[in-house]
């Protein structure tokens, strides 16, 4: 099979298979499962057998925000890395200049960018 | 089988994109969340079908990876609870949809002037080397000035989360 | 399409297709199942005990005991959860660490077919994006017990795993800087004509090799569930088989990365004696290079277990500063050092 579309059906078998084994084995647990009897205590949230204080989820530090943020730029430059990096030893032979360069500039970009995060105490996490 | 598929994603990029913004049964906003992976998700698909295979990985890598991550964060941050019924209100509706039909006469236009359906054949495969190629010969400008954009995010980032540090 | 039209040979993928999946899968979760038992045994082993050594011979039936206790074990959920995803989570979060297995080549050929189950031409992008996916089933896990301990457990495992993506996304540049290609058939095709690229970019491996500790939440980087401080992390309000899927989730997330891992940097299914670097011309070589293959991964998961019991956790602060703000220069500085050595050969 040459065309590269039909390589992506058995990308799909895979997740049928993958899903069906899933939640096959959920359903199958579920009503081979033993039947326990219910109470309240049981059914509270563990707190280390105390009893659960306040919500059960507790508000967290803009830290984990800020983290997910800055994933999103990094994971656009890492995206932009990739085509480059397939093409850079095909290029060198065309314009070596031009494909050393650009890359050189937007990891310049990305440096200054990083350092600022760096004084900033972005990747700080004992403050 | 193609065609098939085309319907099949199509259709389901449709649906879980309605069940983001208008869900009869929850107005839970992480369900909209993950309703809107499956969107992405099921947009990668047809990507995959129009042989953008480079853009398929990158719109689920990116945008499920990431910025659903991050919309997920902001729900839990602020502890959304369920979003209220909102109250429409009659000027809100009309400029909406005066939008909503400018934008979409617009769209409609342009797919007709394209030539939907008059044996169009791709002009390249969305390989990852095809689209390297022409990134870095035709559009390096463009390219850099992405560098420059994205480095201003780096720093609204900053800007938006630690005011108080300085 | 033309191949639609030609319906036999349209036929013959399909068949061989869907008994690669199966087949793949049919080893895979025995592996699963068996690695948990090699961790049993081989901690005991490395603490001085004995290990499960009762179920069957030498104890090797034990997985076939567990697997069977976690189906009939109480299905408890509790009335205070998020009903629908904390029943959904554990299956997201198990179905992306198999869909990763797809691109990888397990083998050469057999017959006429390819060892691969989606030759893909985006390779080592469908990986990272299909792992990034794997985030989803821990955050909703988390979420959805509506409980303190999983709560943080799920958002910290989530911010660990979005780090520690960046560094393996960006460590495993320079190998396809060499190889010019993101299929990863053709990396292998590559390592067989050459040296391993573990020796060609040993910094590149050691990166990947950590932020792969740090994706599957393996100590030292277990932070999620540490127990000292979150009991079990974002699967504590779980029971019966929802936690078995994630346990399962786990273990396939962890064969899988060492697969890729085989693939980038040691070869694949190659071996430099013996002949074993060229595609096999018949069934038994065919066999052979999967057997070699699921050896180097088995190599990985022997030493993924190793590492459990050797060094001891990370501080959160820690983690975050190693990926942030060392490995991620590092990675960085790698692929400048590889690019000017490029261009300058090539001056």
């Amino acid at each position: 099979m040459e065309s590269q579309i039909a390589q992506y059906i058995p990308v799909l078998m895979l997740f049928g298979l993958a899903s069906a084994f899933a939640f096959g084995t959920l359903l199958f647990s579920a009503l081979a499962g033993k039947k326990g009897y219910r109470s309240r205590i049981k059914d509270t949230a563990y707190e280390c057998g105390m009893e659960p204080v306040g919500e059960g989820s507790a508000r967290f530090s803009v830290k984990f925000y800020l983290v997910a943020m800055l994933f999103i730029l990094f994971d656009v430059e890492v995206v932009f890395l990739y085509p480059w990096a397939v093409v850079y030893k095909d290029m060198l032979e065309q314009n070596a200049h031009l494909i050393f360069g650009s890359m050189m500039i937007f990891l310049l970009l990305f440096l200054v960018g990083f350092v600022y995060e760096i004084k900033k105490k972005a990747f700080d996490w004992k403050s | 089988m193609q065609e098939l598929l085309f319907y099949i994603f199509s259709a389901l990029t449709l649906i879980c994109g309605f069940l983001v913004v208008a869900n009869p049964f929850t107005r839970n906003p992480v369900t909209s969340a993950m309703f809107l992976v499956l969107t992405i998700v099921s947009m990668a698909g047809l990507f995959v079908l129009l042989n953008a295979f480079f853009l398929a990985a990158v719109q689920v890598m990116v945008y499920a990876g990431a910025v659903i991550v991050l919309f997920l964060f902001v729900i839990m941050l602020l502890d959304v609870k369920e979003v209220e019924r909102q109250h429409y209100n009659l000027f809100g509706v009309v400029l909406g949809l005066l939008g909503l039909l400018s934008v979409g006469g617009m769209l409609i236009k342009a797919i007709l002037a394209s030539g939907v359906g008059k044996d169009l054949h791709p002009h390249m495969e969305g390989t990852t080397k095809d689209l390297g190629m022409k990134l870095f010969t035709d559009y390096v400008l463009p390219f850099e000035i992405m560098g420059v954009l994205l480095l201003v995010g780096m720093i609204g980032v900053i800007l938006l989360s630690k005011k108080n540090l300085r | 399409m033309d191949f639609l039209n030609d319906s036999s040979h349209w036929g013959t993928f399909l068949f061989f297709s869907a008994l690669k999946v199966v087949m793949a899968f049919a080893v895979v979760m025995p592996m699963v199942a068996y690695s948990v038992m090699l961790e049993r045994r081989l901690s005991a082993a490395i603490q001085d005990r004995i290990g499960p050594n009762r179920v069957g011979p030498f104890g090797l039936l034990q997985p076939l005991a567990d697997g069977l206790k976690s189906f009939l074990k109480e299905d408890f959920t509790p009335s205070h959860v998020r009903k629908v995803y904390f029943i959904i989570a554990p299956a997201v979060s198990m179905i992306p660490a198999f869909l990763t297995i797809a691109v990888i080549p397990f083998g050469s050929v057999m017959g006429t077919q390819a060892m691969v189950i989606a030759n893909l031409n985006v390779g080592i992008l469908y990986t990272f994006s299909v792992v990034s996916l794997g985030v989803y089933g821990i955050v909703l896990a988390g979420w959805a017990s509506n409980s303190k301990y999983p709560f943080l457990g799920g958002i910290r495992a989530s911010a660990q795993m979005i780090s520690y993506e960046i560094a393996m996304g960006m460590a495993a540049v320079p190998v396809f800087m060499l190889v010019g290609d993101l299929n990863l058939g053709k990396v292998i095709e590559y390592q067989a004509n050459g040296a391993w690229l573990v020796f060609k970019q040993p910094i590149a491996f050691v990166i990947f090799l950590v932020a792969a500790f740090a994706e599957t939440n393996r100590l030292p980087f277990d932070l999620p569930e540490s127990e000292t401080e979150l009991v079990s992390g974002y699967n504590t309000e779980y029971s019966s088989m929802k936690f078995a899927l994630f346990f399962m989730g786990e273990y396939a997330a962890m064969i899988a990365v060492s697969a890729l891992m085989v693939t980038l940097f040691f070869g694949g299914w190659t071996l430099p004696f013996f002949g074993l670097n060229e595609a096999a011309t018949s069934i038994a070589g065919g066999i052979a290079h999967i057997l070699v293959f699921l050896g180097k991964v088995a190599c990985f998961m022997v030493f993924f277990i190793w590492i459990r019991w050797m060094i001891p956790r990370f501080r959160y602060d820690q983690l975050m500063d190693l990926g942030w703000r060392r490995f991620l220069p590092l990675a960085l500085a790698n692929i400048i050092i590889t690019a000017a050595i490029l261009w300058m050969q090539h001056l």
